[in-house]
């Protein structure tokens, strides 16, 4: 070695020389490396930015919305039909008249007939139930004079936002010139407010969409997802455990692995198909009830939860099965006490990944019919309902311009949905592992 | 001399290779029998037939006969599970449960419901490190995870497990292979005290531990039983020349 390198000086500089250059080399292409990752990761983050902005954007219009302030005549002949303050009798007063007096008594200079039903247009229905509310609530209020918050429409609402309709025909316009003029009259008067939608969060679909909700399908999206998770993590684990642990390896056991993949690729409107011909046709199931559509996106997610749960208990060691045998454990509890816990984090992992997709699915509830016009809160899995992802996919549709805004925000509770979840199966994943 | 365990005619399949071939040994009680040989040779293969672990590697085929106590443990009526509590195994990796230390000794009693209260389940626990040697360096951790040790503590802690159930054979896969030379002359003479009471087989690498420990000696070589007898007359006066040549390192 010593009498080389002495021998030789020049040629360990020439080999030493090689070797800086391939280091240097190495380098450069680990730096390149670097850097095209985070390329990748700046562009798919930006691109998420943008989209998440601009919902955000959208969604502006339906987080607030605009009132009227009145002073209303509280007429115990119009609210009070019956006479006897009773509940029914209020509850059947006609309030919207009461407003539409209040209304106008702010434009003495309107007298005809059609020029007062378009001042009264500028109502929202929501007004009414809310006085209607507020007068079974409050029934000692009768007879006197009130300071009233009535909602705005729909298209009042989008006038006040500054969105005109210039380019539109005068005759086809949603708001005629009077009305704008009405509308600016009263914001020059200090009376209109801008306030939190918080109806949005609390009632369910209306045809207006400045009284539409997503309560509705957020109860609807919930069952479901009660009875998707009851069909598929039992089932699913199950079947798991089964096929992991204890089934021979044979022909036919390949035949069902090979079956529970295709399963897990199938199109998901077939699952609806599959929903309609048995569900609802064979047993007779109600038609868009979650318990319909909980079953149908069970079965759509029962494959990835066996996959899921199948790649997390072949992961655990077999040596923690040799182990349990061992010591007299029969299989059974071997897998039950020591194999099954170690998994669980991967297990429950995947199940709330597939709940988390089956949260967005719309297909298949479409052909179980639950996408119908739902006003009514859902109660139990048998009442009609809607979902998250459906209330979108009909508000998407609507041809007043205000359920534009009412989709991006249905999107982002829907997102805020799956934020939380995903956050449950790391927050679940991070406390099974951390349990010695 | 009572026979404890008896293999005739034993042969091993994994798949198409033959692991064991008709190997005709005899375990006799309360004495330690160790397994020699060369790494490969099916050691591990024949201890695993002892106690039927082999049946959940798969593609494992056994076939001859095995005794316990006289009694064929192959056959369809035994209980595999209550054969496994009779002979007990440590195996060559240390394969603790990823639970407490507490609860790798006390999972196999509480199984078999051999403590009847909790506290004669603690003291149970306890004896068991005690016995294994562990119990110094863990005691004031029990709740603490069994992986959380170092490797020659978990595998102490594995034969604490084992010894925990009270089996009566004990089946040792080279214990001491992570041990410190203490902490093996402790296993050495657990093995030594084990002896009076239960019947173990222990295959190791060193054979001034298998001159030490044990009362008789089998030589293994490529699958086949080569040679068996008194540790004394093995280690002197091999009858084989191959059994000479191993122990005297000439090969293996
Ligand atoms: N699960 C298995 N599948 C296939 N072949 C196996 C399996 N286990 C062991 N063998 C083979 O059986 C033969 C004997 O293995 P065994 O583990 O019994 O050797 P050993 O004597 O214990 O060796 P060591 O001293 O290295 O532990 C080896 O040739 C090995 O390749
Ligand atoms: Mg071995």
């Amino acid at each position: 070695m010593s009498s080389d390198g002495a021998g030789r000086p020049e040629r360990r500089e020439e080999v030493e020389e090689r070797a800086d250059r391939r280091l240097r080399r190495r380098y450069a292409s680990e730096r390149a490396f670097r850097t095209a990752g985070l390329v990748a990761i700046a562009f798919s983050l930006s691109a998420l930015g943008a989209l998440l902005g601009s919902i955000v954007l959208d969604a502006t219009g339906a987080l607030t919305v605009h009132s009227v302030r009145l002073e209303l005549d509280l007429d115990p002949a119009q609210l009070d039909p019956y006479g006897d303050r009773s509940p029914d009798s209020l509850a059947s007063g006609n309030a919207a008249a009461v407003l539409r007096s209040g209304l106008a008594s702010e434009f003495p200079e309107v007298t005809g007939r059609s020029e007062k039903r378009a001042l009264g247009e500028l109502l929202s229905v929501g007004a009414s139930y809310d006085l209607l509310d507020r007068i079974v609530a409050e029934p000692e209020l009768l007879g006197s004079r009130l300071e009233f918050r009535a909602l705005l429409s729909d298209d009042a609402d989008l006038a006040l936002r500054g969105e005109t309709e210039e380019g539109v025909d005068e005759a086809d316009r949603k708001l005629s010139g009077a009305q704008q003029a009405w509308l600016a009259s009263l914001s020059e008067r200090g009376r209109i407010e801008n306030h939190w939608n918080l109806r949005f969060l609390t009632t369910g679909d209306s045809r207006d969409p400045e009284i539409a909700g997503v309560q509705g399908a957020i109860r609807g999206s919930f069952l479901t997802l009660i009875v998707t998770l009851l069909l598929s993590f039992p089932l699913g684990v199950a079947a798991a455990i089964y096929l992991e642990e204890f089934a021979p390896r044979n022909r036919l056991t390949d035949l069902i692995e090979v079956n529970i993949n295709n399963l897990a690729a199938v199109p998901s409107i077939v699952f609806g198909l599959l929903g309609l011909a048995v569900f609802l046709n064979v047993f007779g199931l109600p038609r868009s009830a979650p318990l319909v559509g909980g079953m149908v996106l069970g079965l759509m997610t029962l494959p990835t939860v066996i996959i899921a749960a199948r790649a997390a208990l072949s992961a655990v060691p077999p040596s923690i099965r040799e182990a349990a045998l061992g010591v007299g454990a029969s299989p059974t509890q071997a897998v039950l006490h020591h194999v099954v816990p170690q998994a669980l984090p991967g297990i429950l992992t995947g199940t709330i990944i597939g709940m988390a997709r089956a949260l967005g699915e719309t297909a298949p509830l479409l052909m179980i019919g639950m996408v119908a016009f739902i006003v009514d809160l859902p109660t139990g899995p048998t009442d009609p309902s809607t979902v998250l992802p459906v209330q979108i996919y009909l508000w998407a549709e609507a041809p007043e311009r205000a359920f534009a805004a009412r989709t991006a925000a249905a999107i982002l509770v829907l997102l805020g949905f799956l934020v939380t979840m995903n956050s449950v199966a790391v927050w679940v994943r991070r406390r099974f592992e951390s349990r010695v | 001399m009572k026979v404890k365990m008896q293999t005739r005619g034993l042969d091993v399949f994994y798949g198409e290779k033959q692991a064991l071939q008709s190997v005709d040994l005899e375990i006799h009680a309360n004495e330690v029998t160790a397994l020699i040989g060369p790494s490969g040779c099916g050691k591990s293969t024949y201890l695993r037939c002892l106690n039927r672990m082999n049946d959940v590697v798969p593609g494992c085929r056994v076939s001859g006969d095995v005794t316990l106590d006289g009694r064929d443990i192959y056959d369809s009526k035994l209980d595999v599970v209550k054969l496994r509590a009779r002979v007990g195994m440590v195996f060559q990796k240390p394969n603790p449960f990823p639970k407490s230390i507490y609860e790798n000794v006390a999972y196999g009693p509480r199984i078999h419901g051999i403590a009847r209260t909790k506290s004669d389940l603690d003291e149970l626990v306890r004896q068991s490190l005690r016995k294994a040697g562990l119990l110094e360096e863990v005691e004031s951790r029990l709740d603490e995870s069994g992986t959380s040790l170092s490797g020659g503590q978990q595998q102490r802690l594995c034969i604490a497990r084992a010894i925990a159930v009270s089996p009566e054979v004990i089946l040792m896969d080279e214990p001491c292979s992570a041990l410190d030379p203490i902490a093996t002359a402790r296993v050495e003479e657990l093995i030594d005290e084990l002896r009076e009471q239960f019947t173990i087989v222990i295959v190791t690498h060193s054979m001034q531990q298998a001159a030490r420990v044990s009362q008789r000696t089998a030589f293994f070589h490529l699958g086949s039983l080569v040679e068996v007898g008194e540790t004394g007359k093995i280690f002197t006066n091999p009858a084989e020349k191959r059994t000479q040549d191993y122990i005297t390192g000439r090969f293996g």
